[in-house]
């Protein structure tokens, strides 16, 4: 009896990666799931913290994939190392501040370490020839396959047909024949393959998964190192670029304005780590002041933020000033006009 | 088997999954883990995260914005 394979599949909670594993299912190969958690990741529950968004199923991809395909995965918190991967990229950004090819070249040699020290004999990804601009080029899959460390221990089952075969293949342990050889942007065999094993209610089709696509977000974060002076966030930096309103009326200080209850709720966790604005005559935003500021700015930064309240019309808003150090005091202020809250301090 | 609480309270999605992931690494099967979230999505990811990783959920609640998740370790 020929000994059962083992596989690593890189899950991101995408459509591609299900396939990919099933496809090995199929085959025999005894399959676990590994997710890595950058701090980027978009997920269900991020837009959970907005109230708005509550009626939306409020799942993690990656958890549902595994279930439906039966296996276990692994979950693993990669923030502090992946710092190095977006801060300095070899094969440099994409059309944001995506490091795309850095990100897939550190995820495999990440997957590859966890197969050595797992025993696990190769490593599946949902990566489709031509279907993404940076990562998946065909001129630079061979450059994951090298960089990454895993070689010919790197299958890819959707586009595999297209690509010289891999140990798994040549040794027989996986059939090239039931192996796929799809390219390009088209996402119709991918979808075909869905309804073929039954899957519905898949993420979104075109697999996006991270903020770092996503240029108002890239903004943020620029905006973040400029004002820093230095490329460099903790968790809690990053998450802050999902929430509120960014506005920034000086260099030196940045203002996070809740939008709603839920993004209200979230904020308040940060009190401590921040001089904060609340409005108390009116309901309104929590309002954080990232950055140190005078009196004068204080006063300033909460009208701000009471022309985000419903004292925006009125002549006159008490506001609670606090400063990290706990020092409060309560004050009346004119909310800022419209007219007066300028464009570019948006970011 | 013994009674171990985990705060996973302000980490989002998937924080607390890893969190508790983490900490049933170190328990003994039939121990108990009590986890603290506030992520609503808590209630979802971590009985996911068990029903694939066999472990046994006892029992769930939210209360005052928080998700209290009781796991027995399988």
């Amino acid at each position: 009896m020929s000994q059962q394979r083992k596989a690593v599949a890189l899950i991101s909670g995408g459509l591609d990666s299900l396939l990919a594993a099933k496809m090995m299912i199929d085959q025999g190969i005894h399959v676990e799931g590994i997710n890595f958690y950058t701090g980027f990741c978009v997920e269900g529950h991020t837009h959970a913290i907005r109230k708005k968004d509550k009626a939306k199923p409020k799942r993690n991809n990656a958890l549902w994939s595994a279930e439906q395909l039966g296996i276990k995965l692994h979950i693993i918190d990669i923030i502090d190392e992946y710092k190095d991967v977006l801060i300095n990229p070899k094969h440099g950004y994409g059309a944001n501040m995506n490091p795309c090819l850095d990100c897939k070249i550190f995820m495999v040699g990440k997957a590859k370490q966890w197969m050595d020290a797992n025993g696990f004999d190769f490593i599946i990804t949902g990566e489709v020839m031509g279907q993404r601009p940076m990562s998946q080029r065909k001129d630079l899959l061979p450059v994951v396959v090298r960089e990454s460390g895993a070689d010919d221990r790197l299958l890819r089952p959707l586009c595999a047909k297209n690509l010289a075969a891999t140990l798994p293949e040549r040794e027989g342990w996986v059939n090239r024949e039931q192996l796929e050889d799809f390219s390009g942007r088209n996402r119709k065999p991918q979808m075909a393959l869905a309804a073929k094993y039954g899957f519905i209610d898949y993420a979104t089709p075109a697999g996006g998964c991270c903020f770092l696509t996503d240029k108002n977000y890239s903004d943020k974060l620029v905006d973040l190192w400029q004002a820093r002076n230095k490329k460099d966030y903790e968790l809690d930096d990053i998450m802050l670029l999902k929430v509120g309103r960014h506005l920034r009326p000086q260099p030196h200080y940045k203002l996070i304005v809740s939008r709603e209850d839920g993004e209200n709720k979230f904020l308040k966790g940060y009190k401590k780590q921040f001089s904060t604005i609340e409005i108390k005559s009116h309901n309104g935003p929590l309002t954080l002041v990232d950055g140190e500021v005078s009196d004068e700015e204080f006063r300033f930064a909460a009208r701000i933020a009471a022309r985000f309240s419903q004292g925006r019309d009125a002549d006159s808003v008490t506001v609670k000033l606090t400063r990290k150090d706990g020092e409060e005091q309560l004050v009346d202020i004119p909310p800022l006009p419209a007219s007066d809250i300028k464009q570019e301090w948006y970011i | 088997m013994s009674h171990f609480t985990l705060d996973a309270r302000r980490s989002l999605c998937p924080m607390p999954v890893i969190k508790t992931q983490d900490k049933i690494a170190e328990l003994q099967a039939g121990d108990t883990l009590e986890v603290t979230c506030t992520d609503p999505g808590a209630l979802s990811d971590i009985p996911a995260w068990c029903r694939i990783n066999g472990h046994i959920v006892k029992e769930s609640h939210e209360k005052n914005d928080e998700v209290v998740i009781t796991i027995q370790v399988g």
